[in-house]
């Protein structure tokens, strides 16, 4: 390995250290494992987000949906059918996936405003459907009367409810996966050709390659890593509500990705981890902290015109 | 059965012209400026608080015509300070920078008036109904109409027969062009924004008569207003106020149907809308 | 990270990731006394419930300085910690329970006005065996279907509000109800109670609507429901859903045409609204104005120091939850949550903590306060400015809670 691939390494090297060592220094700085916990789910809802946004180029205002559908998917499985946290994560994921795949050939026609409105309005229509459906879903209320369940590997069983440090690292296991996913897609042509069609979709088209047919492939992927952060959401929360479907939640991770820097790989889970650690941290000290989260946004807005992560490497550009 | 049809029809256009004040506000911002403004319902709170602190000294008409002059003002300040430098970039940058606005709206009038919600009076004979049998119009509600239809009428007056809103319909067919005519678009965008802010704090005021004053009056309406956008279609005003009143009568006949879908038909409405004609109903090709 | 193509950037990269854990690093280790008896309260500061939520913080923090001023909990100080749980986010109420809980070791847990973030929180404190009371819930499952040993309630459940209302309503307003329900767990199990009540003292329904949650406008309903001209209009909204619901039904001279009425009313909504709003039959769950009632009027008198104005029932509620962790814990001599629920099994408040006329208790076997309610009508003007309602019958709880098996609870104890 040369010493330039090293240093190409170094971001990931550092976040990957930071994560896996967090048991370790996290309650030093004052924080607990489930707020850990909560970022890493979190930031890959906003990782999953980004895969379309910056790399392909669609907003979509509706992943919660997707999100929500996940969250429900590992609920109701554990629930209802199957006593198993595996089980209940897969099955989550399925629903969530198969969902966008299903609703993409509808939406990707539309680009911009039109397509972030569209996924707003089937998500909404799905919150509507969880808030509605009482009987199966628990309505406003939540889903309740469930608890995700020891993983039983065989030779031991880790009791991932009642430790929690246990329930981290099957948590960042899952991200491990999903982000290594996302991350071999965009090295592979395949990946090559989103930021293609980013960058100039008219010129993409001219060229031959199937627009349509690679933001709907790229939309579902993304669909399916933000319904395996729902699952993992469910499984955190030990509990499921329609809340999780809501636009404002789409809106959230929407926020997270921006103000982490759209352009760059790990900007949604430095937005995500900010955006959690932050309303933590300050709700707990005042009771105003909306103002303060607010003023946070609008600060980063003037100061960091590419997110948090954008400004730091086009200084290093120029 | 009939009569409870017509009569929701009636009443959901009523509605739907609150919505489309809303609505054309934010429209106004998004076409010339490119800003997707979350802290509209802001400061359409704002505008329902200051009516009300205004109402001692001013009374229900001063605080009518007051409260929307100082949030278009306020809208003036924060456009001149903050917004401005969003122009020209990812319009994302907007959605957090009014994202984190409506977070310091909401804080800041719970943290000035309380979060709990105040006692608005709008003056007694406004407060009955005019007939008994259409009991659904009340003085207030006819007001509201009234008021609505006036500031539209003044906007179109304003956008078709002043040399401003000339010059605000001519930057959002293409703004390069009118700023190499020689008008400053900085105050363009910047008078352009406090007209639409201006709208948001007279539906305020509005909103307060029917609605309880307290922090989030707006959260609620933000989304209704942002469909009626989309129904209508991006660019097009008139397709705006349309889509306002679509949404309201749809509600309204929702209502007597299957009562709890209410706010969901207005999504579906404006799903099945994007499917069939992706510009919106009376959007302009090649927008947005 | 696909298009790093330099070498210096990603070093850079790497000291911004060390400047963010920095920047995530300032929680003030504030030094809490080590020897504190803790009660963590996860409730709304901001969003829809703020002003209701704030209402029970003032309650608990005055509790929390009676509690002191009478030698603490088990001789060692009572501190209350605060957490903003959000109006709706049941991710941000679990998180911040488990921060009260693992981090700041709390003893107590007290929460939610949200009956989805209640429940959300209790299934926390059941997997954690935190002693968990929750002030102003109401939904039925808390101390019903999904009761847990640890989790207590100090609000009534939905199905009490309805038996107490029920009987005064039909002899005074009529048998003809129509339901305007909010569409979500709260509002189908109170009108599925109220149906229940208003059947059994042979009232009938004549139609209903379910409104979903945040309807700013109800006019299209009202349109309804006067089509269907019922004799009673029951409006089982809660919050700014009421104060809207309220003020247009006023405005449509429907109060001129039939009876408005309603379950549960609180003196948050009341204050909201306009005089000629202020108007229906209702229940209030705690209210200030009870003269000849030991202790009330210090406590009014109290409250009022700290904030100028009298206390709601939220005020109460508040109060009465923190006040049952230091009884709990002085009456069973320990801080294990299993001997304090054992202990508040059929547990009667002191007089001076319930102020009502018949006292309160926790059910055995539920874990529900069993209070008194107060069954009236909103009046614009009282004998104060802050005397919004006019109690005109006061329900003993038993008589409203029906029977433990009705509740569903079937309660387990750890071995």
């Amino acid at each position: 390995m040369g010493s330039n691939d090293l240093q190409k390494q170094a971001p990931n090297i550092v976040v990957w250290v930071l994560l896996l060592a967090l048991p370790l220094w996290l309650p030093y700085v004052g924080g607990y494992m489930e707020l850990g916990s909560r970022v890493v789910v979190l930031a890959l809802a906003a990782m999953a987000l980004n895969f379309l946004l910056g790399y392909t180029g669609v907003l979509s205002f509706g992943h919660a949906a997707y999100f929500g559908l996940g969250a429900y998917g590992a609920g109701m499985t554990i629930r209802y059918l199957v006593p198993s946290t595996g089980v209940g994560l897969l099955v989550g994921t399925l629903v969530g996936a198969v969902a966008g795949a299903i609703i993409g050939p509808m939406i990707i026609r539309l680009r911009g405003v039109y397509f972030a409105m569209v996924t707003i309005a089937f998500a909404q229509v799905f919150y509507f459907i969880a808030f509605r459906w009482n009987s199966v879903t628990g309505g406003d209320d939540g889903l309740t009367g469930w608890t995700r369940l020891p993983i039983h590997l065989g030779f031991t069983t880790i009791d991932i409810l009642h430790n929690p440090v246990a329930f981290y690292f099957l948590v960042l296991a899952v991200f491990a996966v999903a982000v290594g996913v996302m991350a071999w897609l965009l090295r592979s042509p395949f990946g090559r050709t989103l930021i293609a069609i980013r960058e100039n979709e008219r010129r993409a088209r001219f060229l031959g390659i199937p627009v349509d047919q690679h933001i709907w492939i790229s939309w579902t992927i993304s669909c399916a890593v933000v319904s395996v952060a729902g699952a993992l959401y469910a499984l955190l929360n030990n509990f499921v509500d329609p809340r999780a479907l809501y636009w404002t939640q789409s809106g959230d991770f929407v926020i997270m990705a921006v103000l982490g820097g759209m352009r760059s790989f790990w900007g949604p889970l430095i937005g995500a981890a900010i955006f959690v650690v932050l309303q933590d941290y300050l709700s707990s000290q005042t009771e105003n902290w909306m103002s303060f989260v607010g003023l946070f946004f609008v600060l980063v807005v003037m100061f960091f015109p590419r997110g948090i992560l954008g400004i730091i490497r086009r200084k290093v550009a120029s | 059965m009939t009569q409870v049809v017509l009569f929701n029809v009636f009443n959901g256009l009523i509605v739907g012209a609150f919505y489309a004040l809303m609505a054309l506000g934010l429209s106004l911002i998004m076409n010339l400026s490119g800003v997707i403004n979350f802290a509209h319902g802001g400061f359409l709170a704002i505008g329902g608080y200051l009516a009300f602190t205004l109402m001692p000294y001013v009374g229900f008409w001063g605080g009518l015509v007051l409260a929307p002059i100082l949030t278009a003002v306020l809208g003036l300040i924060v456009e001149r300070v903050l917004v401005r430098r969003l122009y020209g970039r990812d319009p994302l940058y907007s959605l957090l920078l009014t994202f984190g606005l409506a977070f310091m709206f909401e804080d800041g009038t719970r943290f000035i008036w309380g979060a709990q919600s105040l006692p608005y009076q709008v003056p007694g004979w406004l407060l009955s109904p005019l007939s008994s049998d259409y009991f659904f119009l009340t003085g207030y509600r006819l007001f509201m109409v009234v008021i609505v239809a006036l500031a539209v009428a003044g906007l179109f007056y304003i956008l078709n027969r002043t040399r401003l809103g000339m010059r605000i319909r001519a930057g959002t067919l293409d703004l390069e062009t009118v700023s190499v005519l020689g008008v400053n678009v900085r105050v363009l965008r910047n008078m352009n924004f406090g007209l639409g802010i201006y709208l948001a704090g007279l539906a305020g005021v509005l909103a307060v008569g029917q609605l309880g004053l307290q922090p989030t009056i707006g959260s609620s309406l933000i989304m209704p207003s942002f469909v009626a956008i989309i129904v209508g279609g991006l660019g097009s005003l008139p397709g705006t106020l349309l889509g306002g009143l679509l949404i309201g009568v749809a509600s309204g006949v929702t209502t007597v149907f299957f009562p709890s879908a209410t706010e969901a038909v207005m999504y579906v409405m404006m799903a099945a809308v994007l499917l069939v004609r992706p510009r919106g109903l009376l959007g302009e090709e090649g927008r947005f | 990270m696909n298009d790093i193509k330099f070498s210096r950037r990603s070093l850079v990269k790497a000291a911004a990731l060390a400047g963010v854990a920095q920047v995530a690093s300032p929680f003030v280790l504030t030094a809490r006394a080590a020897d504190n008896v803790k009660i963590g309260l996860d409730n709304p500061l901001t969003g829809t419930y703020a002003a209701v939520g704030k209402n029970e913080l003032i309650g608990c923090q005055l509790a929390i300085e009676q509690i002191n001023a009478k030698g603490g909990i088990l001789g060692r100080k009572a501190e209350l910690l605060v957490e903003d749980s959000t109006s709706g986010d049941a991710g941000t109420a679990v998180q911040k329970a488990r921060k009260l809980i693992d981090r700041d070791k709390i003893d107590f847990l007290l929460g939610n006005v949200n009956s989805a973030l209640a429940l959300a929180m209790a299934g926390v404190a059941a997997e954690k065996g935190v002693l968990h009371i929750v002030p102003g819930g109401h939904t039925d499952a808390i101390t019903g279907a999904t009761c847990h040993w640890n989790v207590f309630r100090v609000c009534n459940t939905t199905q009490m509000e309805a038996n107490a209302v029920t009987p005064s309503l039909i002899k005074n307003a009529g048998k003809k109800w129509y339901y305007i329900t909010p569409d979500y767990a709260f509002g189908h199990t109170l009108q599925a109670g109220l149906e229940k009540a208003c059947a059994k003292n042979g009232g009938t329904k004549v139609g209903g609507d379910l409104t979903p949650l945040g309807t700013t406008d109800f006019s299209s309903y009202l349109i309804k429901a006067q089509a269907a001209n019922p004799d009673v209009i029951i409006f089982l909204t809660q919050g700014d859903d009421m104060v809207n619901a309220l003020k247009q039904a006023v405005q449509f001279g429907l109060d001129k045409k039939v009876h408005l009425a309603g379950a549960q009313q609180e003196l948050e909504a009341l204050e909201g609204l306009p005089p000629e709003a202020r108007i229906g039959t209702w229940v209030f769950e705690w209210y200030w104005n009870q003269p000849g009632v030991p202790h009330v009027a210090e406590f009014v008198a109290e409250i009022k120091k700290k904030t100028g104005r009298v206390p709601t029932a939220r005020t109460w509620f508040g109060f009465a939850s923190t006040w049952t962790c230091a009884l709990a814990a002085n009456g069973a001599k320990s801080l294990k949550a299993v001997d304090m629920a054992k202990h508040l099994q059929d547990f009667h408040l002191p007089p001076e903590i319930a102020l009502m006329p018949d006292g309160a208790f926790y059910r055995k076997g539920q874990n529900q306060l069993i209070p008194n309610l107060y069954v009236g009508h909103a009046q614009a003007k009282g004998s104060a400015p802050d005397d919004l309602f006019k109690v005109t019958d006061v329900v003993k709880g038993p008589d409203a809670a029906g029977t433990l098996e009705e509740s569903g609870c079937k309660m387990t104890w750890p071995a």
